[in-house]
């Protein structure tokens, strides 16, 4: 009896995440439906117009999808060379020492850090910064988001990298040793080939978390409807045009924001399920 | 059970007690940030002296309106008093009562310029982004005692929508021709140049932040702030420095029966050209969403408080300017004809 109870509790409790999650998209999907029928699916995703002007509104989601595809991949640009290291010096070189466990604790407190942190450390340090180095006179912009973006993500990356390099055999590594191999060989011929899927899903799902991020990059990318036209210039990010705009938004630009959430929800959903496919592959080898 | 029931189906509920001795009453509204800072001031003021409680959400001006065509807020609060079109969507009548002026102010951030100078045609082409550089003709003749720089001009806008930029660009709409034609006036406005950032506070720090940016606020933002703040030629040639005074001064001219004016571009002498009304605005008939009568007696004492001469008196302490006389007398007028199921709550 009691157990019968308690697997119908858990089944229960298992099945409002599923219902959950079927709700928003389903939310998503009938809020946004005005604008996908006013302006077409594929006008509405390649137009790069967004004009508030009552009588010829025109919203198209270019500007925001690039901006947000251009920040993620900076930010996973500037990533790889801080993260790559951290998850060689804890999986590899210093493995199971005092230090390495440090290290990693550190890396992984950044992951704690609230987003807004980031941003106002972006605002107020990192982006004088840029203007006091000339590359840009209004400091925020594309490149500036992305930086402190990379750095969010560092101990994604870092962290679960690291597991995947720690998890290949020692015999692999021993027998490349044996037949005279240097330390950097083994990495390079050994470590990273057998790591090599995992460490790239740990990238994908670093790249989720760059995605969706919403305070940091409001904060620095100047706000600008248009698509940026290089790393320098200001922009607007799918994230940050939701944020920005949601309090004053109604009628037909409400739903155009929610049709550019939805947009976000099946990237980030992509390439999160991208992520644990490859994850899965590399437990198996 | 049935009782509960009851009280849902029905439109209004509570029962309607006297005036006099009312229980204190919990009051909501939402809307516009710009007077929020006096708001704060007044509501507990207001608690005070009535033993209400005012729960304020700064949510925009639109945001507001929304919750109240919704019916979730007792009142909302706008910089932008609403469109004939705005009023019709709403369906039921709403009075617009104003509670305090304001003004945008043009605050910049240029190394050694303490004093600058402005004029509505110049503003709406910095903006426009035809006048690029400090140095620029138009802006030396203006500031004939300043040395400007030769830098790039760099313009902070709203990234928000916003009864501030609606004032803002009402104002250039008025004096600019290029500027009605290209960009208009509305709460968002595609700025061709420059950079955004999100509410009053947020464009106030970029331009701190930020040398030779220029930016439009909030008065109360760049008084408390500090920032400096440009002044600016007014309908008559008279260059104007945003202050309580010269704000009142833009609200001396003709205000209509139910208040819904824009005061930008004034013609009085002395007037401030980029000064508005922020209104709260209320359904004329006040029972509606399970609302009581007390409810209503609580929201209509809130808005005679807010007329008072004790509460506008509180409004320069905090940065604003108080009503004209004419305004407060309309508006008490048109208080009177708030009802409560079809009866006039003041007899």
């Amino acid at each position: 009896m009691n157990d019968k109870l308690y697997k119908a509790i858990l089944f229960f409790a298992a099945m409002v995440m599923p219902i959950v999650c079927g709700g928003v998209v389903y939310a998503l999907v009938t809020d946004a439906h005005s604008a996908f029928e006013h302006f077409g699916f594929f006008r509405f995703l390649t137009s790069s117009e967004w004009n508030y002007t009552e009588g010829a509104e025109q919203y198209g989601a270019l500007p925001f999808i690039t901006g947000t595809l251009m920040t993620t991949a900076l930010a996973l640009l500037f990533c790889i060379p801080f993260s790559m290291p951290v998850a060689l010096f804890v999986g590899e070189y210093f493995k199971g020492t005092k230090i390495a466990a440090v290290l990693a604790t550190v890396t992984d407190l950044l992951a704690g850090i609230p987003s807004i942190i980031y941003g106002l450390w972006g605002f107020y340090t990192l982006r004088p910064l840029i203007m006091a180095l000339d590359i840009s006179p209004q400091g925020s912009g594309v490149l500036t988001a992305s930086l402190v973006l990379a750095i969010m993500i560092v101990p994604y990356a870092a962290s679960l990298s690291a597991e995947f390099i720690k998890m290949v055999p020692n015999d692999l590594k021993e027998g490349a040793y044996s037949l005279g191999a240097t330390r950097a060989e083994v990495i390079r011929k050994v470590v990273f080939p057998v790591a090599g899927s995992g460490i790239f899903s740990s990238y994908i799902l670093a790249i989720g978390r760059a995605l969706g991020e919403t305070m940091t990059v409001t904060m620095l990318i100047g706000n600008t409807n248009n698509i940026p036209e290089s790393i320098t210039s200001t922009g607007n990010s799918m994230a940050s045009i939701i944020a920005n705009q949601f309090g004053e938004a109604d009628d037909l630009r409400l739903s155009s924001l929610i049709a550019i959430g939805l947009v976000l929800f099946l990237i980030t959903a992509l390439i999160n399920m991208v992520g644990k496919i490859m994850i899965k592959r590399a437990r198996i080898a | 059970m049935t009782w509960a029931l009851a009280a849902m189906l029905v439109s209004c509920g509570g029962s309607a007690s006297k005036e006099s001795g009312r229980e204190p009453q919990e009051l909501s509204g939402a809307g516009a940030t710009f007077p929020l800072p006096f708001y704060n001031v007044v509501f507990e003021k207001f608690g005070q002296v009535k033993g209400d409680f005012v729960a304020y959400g700064g949510i925009g001006s639109g945001g507001g309106v929304r919750n109240l065509r919704d019916k979730i807020v007792d009142f909302a609060a706008s910089d932008a008093f609403l469109s004939d079109k705005e009023m019709a969507d709403i369906k039921n009548p709403v009075i617009h009562v104003p509670t305090c002026m304001g003004a945008v102010v043009l605050a910049y951030n240029l190394d050694g310029v303490e004093k600058l100078n402005l004029s509505g045609d110049v503003i709406a082409d910095i903006f426009a982004g035809e006048i690029k550089m400090w140095n620029d003709a138009r802006l030396v003749a203006l500031n004939p005692n300043v040395t400007l720089p030769e830098e790039a001009i760099i313009p902070v806008f709203r990234s928000d929508g916003s009864g501030t930029t609606f004032v803002f660009t009402d104002y250039l709409t008025k004096v600019s021709p290029m500027w009605k034609e290209k960009y208009g006036t509305g709460k968002s406005v595609n700025f061709p140049v420059g950079q955004a950032a999100k509410g009053n506070p947020g464009v106030a720090g970029v331009i701190a932040q930020t040398k030779n940016a220029i930016g439009y606020v909030g008065s109360e933002y760049a008084f408390a702030q500090k920032i400096p703040y440009a002044q600016i030629a007014n309908q008559r040639g008279e260059l104007v420095k945003p202050t309580p005074a010269s704000i009142s001064i833009a609200a001396s001219g003709e205000i209509p029966a139910d208040t819904r004016c824009s005061i930008t571009n004034s013609d009085a002498e002395g007037a401030y050209p980029i000064s508005t009304f922020t209104w709260m605005i209320i359904y004329k008939e006040q029972c509606y969403s399970n609302r009581s009568k007390e409810q209503a007696i609580a929201t209509l004492d809130l808005l005679k408080y807010i007329l008072s001469d004790e509460a506008q008196a509180i409004t320069s302490e905090v940065h604003y300017a108080p009503l004209p006389a004419k305004a407060k007398e309309l508006s008490l007028k048109n208080l009177k004809t708030v009802t409560y199921e079809g009866v006039a709550i003041w007899q």
